[in-house]
C-alpha cells in the first residue's frame, strides 16, 4: 500500500500443510481468561462451578491479583452435590443469591463451567435463564464453559463472548463492531485512529461496563483484534453480521493493514488515511527498529499457547527480520489467521494442537534462538540453555497497535540481551546443583554455548 | 457447593505431584484434562525447578469423552514408560478423571510395565494437597520398603520433605547437621531427593525423623508398625524444640546428646536489651499446624511474645493444635476460610501476624507487620541464601525473619510521630505496607464492617457493643496520637470500658482511664 511497507511474499504460508499431533497438552484451559476478562468488564463477576482444582488454578494464574477483590470466585463442588443432580442446583441458586446480595454493584453475572460441571452435565445454561429472571431486572446471568476438555487458554475469552452475542439487542444501523478484550489504552488509541478516519460510530464487544453494550444486525460489520474469536465470529455471523479479514493489528504493518482494511470497507480516501496513519507509522516504523536490532536474524520457535502465534510470527518475521523456525498454535482458524498466513513466508512448521514431548524434541533439535512457551516449560528450557520468552505476558501486556509495536518487539528481544549480558557462571568449582542439571539435560558439548 | 476466592491448599492430586517431584526415578501419569498441566509452573516458577515436573498428563479433551479415554490412559502410560524409563511409576486420577472412573490402577495393572505401578486413591472432592503428600508418600513406602538388618553405625531417615515445600531444602541439611554432631548417619531422605531404590532401603535404618508431620505421618506409623522403626514426634523448630528432639533422639538410640550451639544466636540476642520492646507484643499465628505449634513455642517462650491467636488450615492437625491452644488459654481456629481468619485477626487486635502469603495480605491491609512462617507461600519464600526454620540455624533464621517488620513498625511509629513535619505527612502512608493503601487503620475504623467481599461465606463477626457512645474532637485527636498499629485496639478497648461503664461520651479522661484499666 506504501513503499514502506515490504512486499508480500511470493509463496506466503496460506497453502502450507499443517502438522498435527495427539498427545499430551501443555496449556492452560479456559478458566484463564478469566483474569483479564473481568478487568475489562467492570460491573461482571465470573462464578466458575467446578472443583478445588479450578480455584487453585484461578488462584495460580492470578497471582498477587487474588488479594485485590478480584471479581471472580469459584463455587466448589462437594461429595454431596455429586450425588444427586437437584441438589446442585439449588445450592448454585443459594450461592448466587448470596453473591449478589453481597455486591450489588454486580450487573452481569457469568456462570463458567469447568470439567467436572460439563462432566456430571450439570445444566448451567438452565440455571442462567432461571436467575436472570430471579434476578431481573438488576442483573443478567450468562453461560458459558471455560472447560479444558472443551477450551485452551484465549478460547474461554472466546466462549464468554459468544455467550452474549445472543442476547445483544438488534439494530439496523451500519455501525462497525470492534471484537476482542483490549487493555483501556490501546483500545482509546484504536477509537482515536478510527475516529481520525471518519470511521464512526464504532462500538467494542466486551463493553467496559453493561450499558454500553453494542447492538447487532444485518447492517453491522465487525473487526477481530484478536484470532482467537472463531466462534463468536459464528455467532455474529449468524446475526447477520459480516466480518472483514484483515492481519491482525500487531506491529507497524499489521496495524496498517489492519485499519486499510477498515477504510476500504467504509470508503476512506487515501488522503484521510494517510493523515490518520502517517505520524504514528513513523513514529512506531522508528521504534521497532531500535528494540528489533537484537532481534535481527535470530531464530524463533512457538509452542502452542494464545493462538497470537501465527500473527505474531508474521510481525518477527517481516518487521523485526527474526526467522521462524515451527509455529505452533492450538488451533489454526484459517479464515480468520488467513491474511497474516498470506502474509509470513513460506519457510517454517506449523503445527496445531501438541504431543509436548515430540514438541520437546524437534525443539531442542533445531535449536532457535529464541523459544516462546508458557511457564512450565520455561525454566526448564532456559536450563537446557534455549533462551525463552514465556508467552503468557503476550495476553496481558499492551501489545496491539501503533504505540506498542515497539514494546511488542522488546518483550521477544529482552530475554536475548539479558542471555548476552550475564556472564556464564555455570562450571564454577565442581558447579552447583544447577550447573549438574544442566549438565545433565543439555546435549553433549552444547552446555553454556548460550 | 462452597464459594471461594482464595485456597490454602490444591487439590490433593498437586500434593502427590508434590511427592514425585521431589523424588528422582519416579514418574507420576495422571489423567487429567486439559488445563491440569497448569500445577507444572508452581515448580518450574514458585520453586525455579530447571526440569519438567516428572509428570505425565493424559490431558483428554471433550471429543475423547465418548469414545476411548481408558485407551488414551493406557497409551501415556506406556509412553511415558517408554521415554523416561523410571525406577517405579505412580498413576492416578484428577478430579475431572475421578467422575468418568477409568481406574488407573487396574489399568496400568494389565499393561505389564515392568517396574512397580503404584495406584494413588486421592479423593478429590473430600480431601485436599496435604492429604496428597501425605497418602501418596504412604502408598509408595508400603509399596516398595521392607523389613532389612539394620546398618552397623546408629542411621535414620529424615521422612517428610516434598517439592514445594516451605524451607524443605535447608531443613533437611540442618537436620543432618544435627545428627551428624551425635554421630548419627542420615540413611534415606525422603521423599525428597530419594529415589524408589532408595526407598527399598528406609528399613535398614535405625528410626525416623518425622520432619513434616502433615507430608509422612501414614509412611512413620506404617513403619513403625511393619518396620519396627520408632519415629521422632517432636519437630526441631525453634531452640527448646530442638533441644526436646536431640533428647528424644537420645532416648531412641541411646547415644548420649551431642550439639554444637556455637551457632545458636537467637537466646543472646532475645535477651539483649534491644529486645525489651518486644515483650509481650501481641501476635497471632496462622498456618499449617506443624509450623504454628512450632511458632507458638518460640512465640511465647524463646520471644517473649504474647500469643493472643492461634489456628491452621489443614484440619488434619485440629486436634493437636487445639490441644496446644488450650495451653494457651487460647480457642484454635481451624479454618481454609481465610474471611474467618481476617476476622479473627481484626477482633483479636494483635500487633503483629505470623502466618501464609495469605496473612502476609491480611496484614498489609489492616496495617499490621507480618511475617510468614508457613506455606502456601510464594516465589520470594523460596530463597536463594540458606534459610531453614530447623535447628540452631533455623532460630537464627526465625528471629531476624519474624523481628524486622516489628523494627520497621517501630520506624514507622517514629514517622507517625513526627507526621506534622513537612516530609511526613499522613497521605505518604506506611513505607512497606504499599503505597495503594494509605492509613489502613483509618479506613478500617471507618468502616468496621469488612470492605464488600466476593465470598460471603461468613457473617463480619458481631460489633463489641450495642451502645451507642460519641467520641469527643479531643478525645479522638488523642486516639490519633497512639501508635497506628495498635490504635484499633485502643478504640476498641475504650469502647467497651465506656460501654460497661454506661458513659456515653469519651472525653480524653475516659481514653486514659480505659487504659489504665487494661494496663499489663
Amino acid at each position: 500500500m506504501t513503499h514502506h511497507t515490504p512486499t508480500p511474499p511470493v509463496r506466503g504460508c496460506g497453502n502450507t500443510p499443517i502438522l498435527k499431533q495427539r498427545g499430551q497438552r501443555e496449556v492452560f484451559c479456559g478458566l484463564t481468561g478469566i483474569i483479564w476478562l473481568h478487568r475489562k468488564m467492570q460491573d461482571a463477576f465470573f462464578l466458575v462451578v467446578g472443583s478445588r482444582t479450578c480455584a487453585h488454578l484461578l488462584q495460580s494464574a492470578a497471582g498477587v491479583m487474588i488479594f485485590a477483590e478480584p471479581r471472580f470466585g469459584t463455587a466448589i463442588l462437594e461429595e454431596t452435590d455429586l450425588a444427586g443432580m437437584a441438589d446442585a442446583q439449588d445450592e448454585l441458586d443459594d450461592v448466587v443469591a448470596r453473591l449478589l446480595a453481597r455486591r450489588p454493584d454486580i450487573r452481569q453475572l457469568f456462570l463458567v463451567g469447568s470439567c467436572p460441571s460439563e462432566v456430571i452435565k450439570l445444566d448451567l445454561s438452565r440455571a442462567a435463564e432461571r436467575m436472570t429472571q430471579a434476578h431481573a431486572p438488576h442483573v443478567r446471568v450468562l453461560n458459558y464453559s471455560g472447560s479444558g476438555i472443551e477450551t485452551t487458554f484465549t478460547e474461554g475469552e472466546d466462549a464468554c463472548l459468544a455467550s452474549m452475542v445472543p442476547v445483544l439487542p438488534e439494530t439496523d444501523a451500519r455501525e462497525l463492531l470492534v471484537v476482542g478484550a483490549l487493555p483501556d489504552v490501546v483500545e482509546d488509541q484504536m477509537l482515536g485512529l478510527l475516529a481520525a478516519m471518519g470511521v464512526t460510530p464504532v462500538r467494542v464487544l466486551p463493553a467496559r461496563r453493561s450499558e454500553d453494550i453494542p447492538s447487532v444486525g444485518p447492517n453491522t460489520v465487525f473487526a477481530l483484534t484478536q484470532p482467537f474469536l472463531g466462534e463468536t465470529t459464528q455467532v455474529l455471523e449468524r446475526r447477520g453480521a459480516r466480518h472483514i479479514p484483515a492481519p491482525f493489528p500487531f506491529g507497524e504493518e499489521g496495524t496498517t493493514a489492519w485499519l486499510a482494511a477498515i477504510a476500504a470497507e467504509f470508503g476512506v480516501d487515501a488522503e484521510t488515511f494517510a493523515r490518520a496513519t502517517d505520524a504514528p507509522r513513523a513514529r512506531a516504523r522508528k521504534a521497532i527498529a531500535t528494540v528489533a536490532e537484537g532481534l535481527r536474524g535470530k531464530t524463533i520457535f512457538f509452542f502452542p499457547d494464545s493462538q497470537l502465534e501465527i500473527p505474531l510470527a508474521r510481525f518477527l518475521t517481516r518487521e523485526c527480520g527474526m526467522e521462524a523456525l515451527e509455529v505452533g498454535a492450538p488451533y489454526i482458524h484459517k479464515q480468520i489467521v488467513g491474511p497474516d498466513l498470506d502474509l509470513m513466508a513460506e519457510g517454517p512448521v506449523l503445527s496445531e494442537g501438541q504431543d509436548v514431548d515430540l514438541q520437546l524434541d524437534r525443539a531442542r533439535a533445531s535449536r532457535p534462538d529464541l523459544t516462546v512457551c508458557g511457564l512450565g516449560l520455561a525454566n526448564p528450557l532456559e536450563a537446557e540453555g534455549l533462551a525463552t520468552k514465556w508467552a503468557i505476558e503476550l495476553v496481558f501486556t499492551p501489545v496491539h497497535f501503533y504505540e506498542q509495536a515497539a514494546d511488542l518487539a522488546g518483550l521477544f528481544s529482552r530475554p536475548l540481551r539479558r542471555h548476552g549480558i550475564l556472564k556464564d557462571l555455570n562450571g564454577g568449582v565442581a558447579g552447583g546443583a544447577m550447573g549438574r542439571a544442566t549438565g545433565r539435560m543439555a546435549p553433549a558439548g552444547e552446555e553454556g554455548s548460550a | 457447593m462452597k464459594l471461594t476466592v482464595w485456597t490454602y491448599e490444591g487439590p490433593p492430586h498437586v500434593g502427590a505431584m508434590r511427592v514425585a517431584t521431589g523424588m528422582k526415578g519416579l514418574h507420576y501419569v495422571l489423567h487429567a484434562p486439559q488445563g491440569d498441566t497448569y500445577a507444572d509452573l508452581l515448580f518450574t516458577m514458585i520453586e525455579r525447578r530447571d526440569h519438567r515436573p516428572p509428570v505425565t498428563y493424559t490431558t483428554f479433551q471433550a471429543r475423547d469423552l465418548g469414545s476411548d479415554t481408558a485407551g488414551l490412559f493406557k497409551k501415556a502410560a506406556q509412553d511415558a514408560y517408554d521415554r523416561f524409563k523410571p525406577q517405579a511409576m505412580i498413576v492416578g486420577a484428577s478430579c475431572t478423571a475421578e467422575l468418568i472412573q477409568d481406574d488407573p490402577g487396574g489399568l496400568a495393572e494389565t499393561m505389564g510395565i515392568p517396574v512397580p505401578v503404584i495406584p494413588l486413591e486421592l479423593p478429590s472432592y473430600q480431601r485436599k494437597e496435604n492429604f496428597g503428600t501425605d497418602e501418596t508418600f504412604f502408598q509408595i513406602v508400603r509399596a516398595l520398603a521392607r523389613p532389612m538388618e539394620k546398618t552397623a553405625q546408629v542411621t535414620a531417615n529424615l521422612i517428610g520433605p516434598t517439592g514445594l515445600g516451605f524451607r524443605h531444602r535447608d531443613d533437611v541439611v540442618e537436620v543432618t547437621a544435627l545428627l551428624n554432631d551425635m554421630g548419627i548417619k542420615v540413611n534415606v531422605v525422603g521423599p525428597m531427593g530419594a529415589t524408589p531404590e532408595d526407598l527399598t532401603k528406609l528399613g535398614q535404618a535405625h528410626f525416623n525423623v518425622l520432619m513434616y508431620p502433615e507430608h509422612a505421618e501414614a509412611a512413620a506409623r506404617w513403619m513403625e508398625r511393619d518396620l519396627k522403626l520408632p519415629f521422632t514426634r517432636t519437630v526441631p523448630i525453634g531452640v527448646g524444640a530442638t533441644r526436646d528432639f536431640l533428647a528424644e533422639v537420645s532416648k531412641i538410640t541411646g547415644l548420649p546428646v551431642r550439639a554444637d550451639e556455637s551457632r545458636l544466636r537467637l537466646p543472646w540476642w532475645s535477651r539483649s536489651v534491644d529486645s525489651t520492646y518486644l515483650t509481650g507484643k501481641r501476635v497471632f499465628l496462622f498456618g499449617d499446624g506443624t509450623h504454628v505449634a512450632a511458632a507458638a513455642r518460640i512465640a511465647r517462650d524463646e520471644m517473649g511474645f504474647e500469643v493472643v491467636g492461634m489456628g491452621c488450615y489443614n484440619r488434619e492437625m485440629a486436634r493437636p493444635l487445639r490441644a496446644l491452644a488450650r495451653d494457651y488459654g487460647l480457642e484454635a481456629l481451624i479454618s481454609d476460610d481465610y474471611l474467618e481468619v481476617e476476622a479473627a485477626i481484626e477482633a483479636a487486635a494483635p500487633e503483629m501476624i505470623l502466618g501464609t502469603q495469605m496473612e502476609r495480605h491480611i496484614g498489609k491491609r489492616l496495617g499490621i507487620p507480618c511475617a510468614v512462617i508457613s506455606a502456601p507461600v510464594h516465589v520470594q519464600d523460596f530463597p536463594a541464601r540458606y534459610s531453614p526454620q530447623m535447628g540452631w540455624e533455623g532460630a537464627n533464621v526465625i528471629f531476624d525473619t519474624w523481628v524486622h517488620p516489628l523494627v520497621m513498625g517501630l520506624e514507622e511509629h517514629l514517622l507517625h510521630m513526627f507526621r506534622d513535619d513537612f516530609e511526613f505527612h499522613d497521605a505518604a502512608g506506611p513505607s512497606h505496607h504499599g503505597g495503594h493503601s494509605p492509613k489502613p487503620m483509618e479506613r478500617a475504623e471507618a468502616e468496621p464492617e469488612a470492605p464488600a467481599d466476593p465470598a460471603p461465606t461468613q457473617a463480619t463477626p458481631a460489633q463489641p457493643s450495642s451502645v451507642e457512645v460519641v467520641w469527643l474532637p479531643t478525645a479522638e485527636s488523642e486516639l490519633k496520637k497512639i501508635p497506628f498499629f495498635v490504635r484499633g485496639k485502643a478504640r476498641r478497648n475504650t469502647e467497651r470500658y465506656a460501654a460497661e461503664r454506661g458513659v456515653t461520651e469519651i472525653s480524653v479522661d475516659t481514653l486514659y482511664e480505659a487504659k489504665a484499666h487494661y494496663a499489663r
